[in-house]
């Protein structure tokens, strides 16, 4: 468990925007009409996507929203580590994955980085710009070491990577998410072994089939049951 | 040909996403062929023939897919029956489910028709973790693209009315246990839920609910169509099929690949990883199935299957056949003491042998990581470790004890050189008990 608290300075009031409130109620809609809760999760993120971080008149705000007690949604927003309870950098917010498989490739230096040229971890930077963390596994092992900055994940990162990827933030520049050593996704370095056969692309697969072990009473194409 | 598994018999054929993920690229690589056919068969037919396939759960614990949907009840009552995804993945070492959900996201779809439709339900919900933000966009777009082609849908072209319902959280590990998954998908901290009721009797919203890890679901389409018998050609007995492995580490090479399962972990690492960094003989240990599971050595990588039942006999695990490489130059006490920290920052803090046991044993750990500790602390936390396990609700507690009872079964030594190292480095060492008086 961490010890997350909300701001000692909060902003006065809070207002969902119309493209945020219009985004709420798609959420909103995917649950059950008496389950309007379900959309708490995504509605906080909405939220922090347009200030920035989740405020305590905003968490007011997503309870009357919803139809819930205050404190069920100050629970929530307190118990999940991507609800940032603070301002965060206007550029750029740098969570480098420390977690083991990227520990074992160099996260450490990574967050050196991150330490020169931004400051101390989960503080703001003085410019107002940038906030790093050290996060948990994100998710992206065979692509470490790693980082997400701001929602996408930059990967095979070495730390000269990032510092230029720091420089083109500060710079208002968006860098390219995705792998940083030449790789297009998660294929082994310097090109797949595998799915090569052109056979797999060339629609042979979309060709009518028979199943394989058919009851024989039924033929294909008679009405569904359950 | 590289590995055991020929190209024509994997499933995730773009996994790298070097193809069309859209619904067209999805349709000529065979994803929704002859959908209509395999539901027109029925719910026993297909619940039947993904027993027969062998399929295991690969979410980690490997229990029988089929066998999971047979616990549904057979009839819907009074509440809605849910299929509910788990694509939280968050195990550290895993990133399997990422490919598929950004390369092949029809064939998941699929799969949630099939297996939704098998157990009676109209709606499903699959959770992402929140961290996947383009993966959760790609398939917005991919159910959206779905919907249009009436593939899903009230009035599709299957003929059973099915909602696709894109959820996510919000960094927490612990939402990948299904119950505080649920807990999560219902608005509320995850926290895992006391069992029983399991979620077949009572799960979302108190309703039926079945929770299958995302390769699971989306490896069933392909599954009928080739047939049972196909899938169960893979790999040794009661370890069947094929299986996405993701190698990270200390490999030349890492990367995500779909094998036959049961191949030689020499022979996975070497085919498709280019060889441990610094050849063979530099392998140290490997973790071989996500952080959870106790690690094992060089020695006994070997020989080895890469499956449940062969890993299971090593006290090890398959897991979510997460292959963390180490080789010597790894400090391993430094790589499990980052796993417990890991455990202490997801604990949810409901069990108290767990909110206070994996601080504690992180505390101890980075002691350990120094040589600031007593050698007979060893055996303190070996005793604490299996305090913690097997005494919370959940499986989080034992997730943190194992990694540390790796440690200790094979590297023991390490630790206690650690320590001399430390003491002789101090001078007058005057040890704990004493500097205690």
């Amino acid at each position: 468990m961490a010890v997350r608290r909300l701001a000692k300075e909060q902003p006065a009031s809070f207002t969902f925007s119309a493209e945020t409130l219009e985004k709420a109620n798609w959420w909103i809609a995917k649950y059950p009409e008496s389950r309007r809760q379900s959309a708490v999760i995504p509605i906080l993120w909405l939220v922090q996507k347009q200030e920035g971080w989740v405020s305590e008149p905003a968490i007011t705000a997503i309870a009357k929203l919803l139809g819930m007690p205050q404190i069920r949604v100050f629970e929530v927003a307190t118990f999940y580590t991507m609800f940032m309870l603070e301002p965060v950098g206007s550029a750029a917010l740098i969570q480098v994955c420390g977690t083991t498989p990227c520990m074992l490739r160099g996260s450490d230096a990574l967050m050196k980085v991150c330490k020169e040229k931004i400051g101390p971890k989960d503080k703001l930077s003085k410019d107002g710009k940038f906030t790093w963390q050290e996060v948990e596994c994100l998710g992206a092992c065979c692509n470490a070491p790693m980082a997400q900055i701001n929602d996408y994940f930059y990967e095979d990162l070495t730390p000269e990577n990032l510092a230029q990827i720091i420089d083109d933030f500060a710079a208002g520049k968006s860098p390219k998410a995705g792998p940083y050593n030449g790789r297009h996704t998660s294929e082994p370095l310097g090109g797949a072994q595998t799915l090569l056969d052109p056979k797999l692309y060339d629609g042979s697969a979309a060709k009518a089939v028979k199943i394989p072990n058919a009851p024989e009473a039924t033929s294909p194409g008679t009405e569904v049951k359950a | 040909m590289v590995g055991i598994l020929e190209d024509k018999d994997r499933i995730f054929t773009n996994l790298y996403g070097f193809h069309d993920w859209g619904l067209e690229g999805a349709k000529q690589r065979g994803a929704w062929n002859s959908t209509k056919d395999i539901l027109s068969y029925g719910a026993e037919w297909i619940i039947t023939n993904v027993k027969n396939s062998g399929l295991r759960g690969r979410g980690g614990a490997g229990f029988s897919t089929g066998l999971k949907w047979s616990f549904m009840p057979k009839e819907v009552k009074d509440r809605p029956h849910y299929l509910v995804v788990n694509a939280d993945e968050s195990e550290p070492g895993t990133c399997k489910d990422r490919e598929i959900m950004r390369h092949d996201p029809h064939l998941l779809i699929e799969g949630c028709l099939i297996a939704s439709f098998s157990m009676q339900a109209h709606a499903c919900y699959i959770y992402l973790r929140g961290e996947y933000v383009l993966e959760r966009e790609r398939m917005e777009a991919a159910v959206k693209q779905a919907y249009e082609a009436k593939l899903i849908g009230k009035n599709n072209v299957h003929g059973w009315d099915f909602d696709v319902y894109i959820h996510h959280g919000a960094g927490a590990y612990i939402c990948g246990e299904e119950t505080a998954l649920l807990e999560s998908l219902e608005g509320k901290k995850g926290q895992p839920r006391l069992k029983p009721p399991f979620p077949a009797g009572s799960g979302l919203y108190g309703c039926p609910t079945t929770v299958n890890n995302v390769e699971s679901i989306a490896v069933v389409g392909t599954i009928l169509r080739r047939g049972a018998a196909w899938f169960a050609s893979f790999g040794a007995p009661n370890n069947a099929g094929t299986k996405l492995f993701c190698v990270s580490g200390h490999v030349n090479k890492p990367c995500n690949v779909e094998e036959a399962m049961s191949v030689p972990f020499r022979q996975l690492i070497e085919d498709h990883c280019g060889g441990i960094r610094g050849g063979w003989g530099n392998l140290k240990a490997v973790i071989p199935g996500g952080s959870s599971v106790p690690m094992i050595t060089a020695e006994q990588c070997e020989n080895l299957p890469m499956d449940f039942d062969s890993l299971r006999n090593l006290k090890s695990g398959l897991g979510t056949a997460a292959v963390i490489v180490m080789d010597k130059s790894t400090d391993l006490i430094r790589a499990i003491a980052r796993l417990s920290y890991f455990y202490k920052h997801e604990s949810c803090g409901q069990c108290t042998p767990c909110r206070e046991g994996t601080g504690w044993m992180w505390r101890v750990m980075e002691r350990m990581v120094k040589g600031d500790a007593d050698p007979s602390e060893i055996d303190t936390l070996l005793e604490v470790t299996t305090q913690v396990e097997g005494h919370t609700i959940c499986a989080l507690g034992d997730a943190a004890a194992w990694p540390i009872q790796g440690l200790i079964r094979h590297f023991r030594h390490e630790i206690e050189d650690r320590i001399t190292l430390y003491r002789s480095s101090k001078g007058n060492f005057a040890g704990h008990t004493i500097a205690a008086e």
